[in-house]
């Protein structure tokens, strides 16, 4: 199989990261389109010893800095966010209960959400994460750690508002 | 607790790994006895597990949609190498054809045989373009016609092929063996398209019936009216794009000249 069939054959996953990223899906498959855009224009850069998988994430992660939709403005914290964030009835598949965590996700800051995902989504080993984004293992601990904090206290719903600093 | 490896302290690392199922096998133990000694950092890890199934529980079905086109569609074969490949087959296969039939270059086979040559390959070339297959757009219309028409000298329409279930994507200027070519792409909303080909014809030619040249995956309706050479290029059933021929000349026609 050839890199290019690869690639294709690793779209699905871009999407899905990307969806999670971007919470929309129009937005999520403009960045995956611009991604193997770039990544079929940038083949001959990547060597095989290079997971292409870690080497796509750190394609989709460039052009997200870049455009600067990680910096987008997200949602700021309402007043009374955590009761919007309470504890929905029902087990894990519940609408309510998706809704919740995407919503949680908005919230999160955009490098803390990129972690997090890449690690409880898509499964990187943090040593991959690190390659991916560009950032020290040491890093990547310490944003996985807050991200996994923040998301804990949004949607435990424990009443205790997650203030700004926590988000932030 | 035993010695050695398993005897260190238990870090906050090694409760991230262990939520991740990448805690190494050497230390699964200690981080399990930890747990089971103080319950609050057990359920601390039992949320962020928690937190990964419901990411997984919200965003796994991505993975089961299907593609959009847009995105398969940036495969490789529509990258510029293959599609070269695949014009420069064309363009021996058509030149082995004139061998065969004993027409060389200068002839009038070839000058025959050229306008829908020239048209499929330039649809190969340009028809699978995701990001960029016209220079000007639709958007820009009255633009694109009068530029196109500037530049080859006559009064270009394009014909309206939306009842069709063609609209317009726009056009590009061509290099031709005499002078300069419009092209104008179409898509139906499958993104299948096909490419209107104008050129001025060979001198002494001022009109002839339509024309089929099936030139490899591409067919090709041309004809020559006032002067001027057309040719529709797609890869469509003959009957659906003589159809559509059809309404192309009716509208070229209609044009008062």
């Amino acid at each position: 199989m050839s890199d290019r069939d690869r690639i294709v054959e690793l779209i699905p996953r871009l999407r899905r990261y990307a969806r999670a990223l971007s919470g929309g899906r129009g937005e999520a498959d403009d960045l995956v389109q611009d991604t193997l855009a770039r990544a079929f224009d940038k083949l001959h850069l990547w060597r095989p010893e290079r997971d292409l998988r870690v080497w796509l994430f750190s394609v989709m992660h460039n052009l997200h800095v870049d455009q600067g939709r990680a910096r987008r403005a997200r949602p700021e914290v309402p007043m009374g966010g955590e009761a919007l964030l309470a504890p929905a009835s029902g087990g894990p598949g519940d609408v309510l209960e998706r809704q919740r965590l995407i919503r949680a996700l908005e919230w999160l800051p955009a490098p803390q959400k990129q972690v997090l995902l890449l690690v409880a989504l898509e499964q990187l080993s943090y040593d991959e994460v690190a390659r991916a984004l560009g950032i020290p293992v040491g890093t990547v601990m310490s944003r996985l750690s807050r991200a996994r904090a923040t998301l804990r206290a949004l949607l435990a719903g424990d009443g205790r508002a997650p203030t700004l600093e926590v988000v932030r | 607790m035993t010695s050695g490896d398993e005897s260190r302290p238990v870090t906050e690392e090694e409760l991230h790994a262990h939520a991740d199922g990448l805690l190494p096998d050497g230390r699964r133990a200690a981080v399990e006895q930890y747990l089971a000694a103080h319950p609050e950092e057990a359920a601390r890890v039992e949320g962020w597990m928690r937190i990964t199934a419901s990411l997984h529980d919200t965003f796994d079905e991505v993975l089961d949609e299907p593609v959009p086109a847009r995105l398969s569609g940036l495969r490789p074969p529509s990258r510029l190498w293959p599609r070269l490949a695949a014009a420069a087959a064309l363009l021996l296969a058509g030149l082995a054809g004139w061998w065969l039939r004993g027409a060389l270059p200068g002839g009038d086979a070839y000058r025959e045989a050229m306008l829908p040559h020239r048209a499929a390959v330039a649809h190969a070339v340009y028809s699978p373009e995701v990001r960029h297959p016209v220079e000007v757009g639709s958007d820009q219309e009255a633009h694109l016609v009068a530029w196109l028409s500037k530049r080859l000298g006559t009064t270009l329409r394009v014909p309206r092929l939306g009842p069709l279930g063609y609209d317009l994507l726009g056009g590009r200027l061509l290099p031709g063996d005499r002078g300069p070519v419009a092209q104008f792409m179409y898509a139906d909303p499958a993104g299948k398209r096909l490419t209107l080909y104008v050129a001025r014809a060979e001198s002494g030619e001022t009109g002839t019936a339509f024309r089929f040249s099936q030139e490899g995956a591409v067919g090709v309706f041309y004809w020559v009216d006032r002067s001027m050479g057309y040719a529709l290029s797609a890869e469509l059933p003959r009957a659906e794009l003589l159809r559509v021929a059809d309404a192309v000349y009716a509208q070229i026609e209609k044009v008062p000249g």
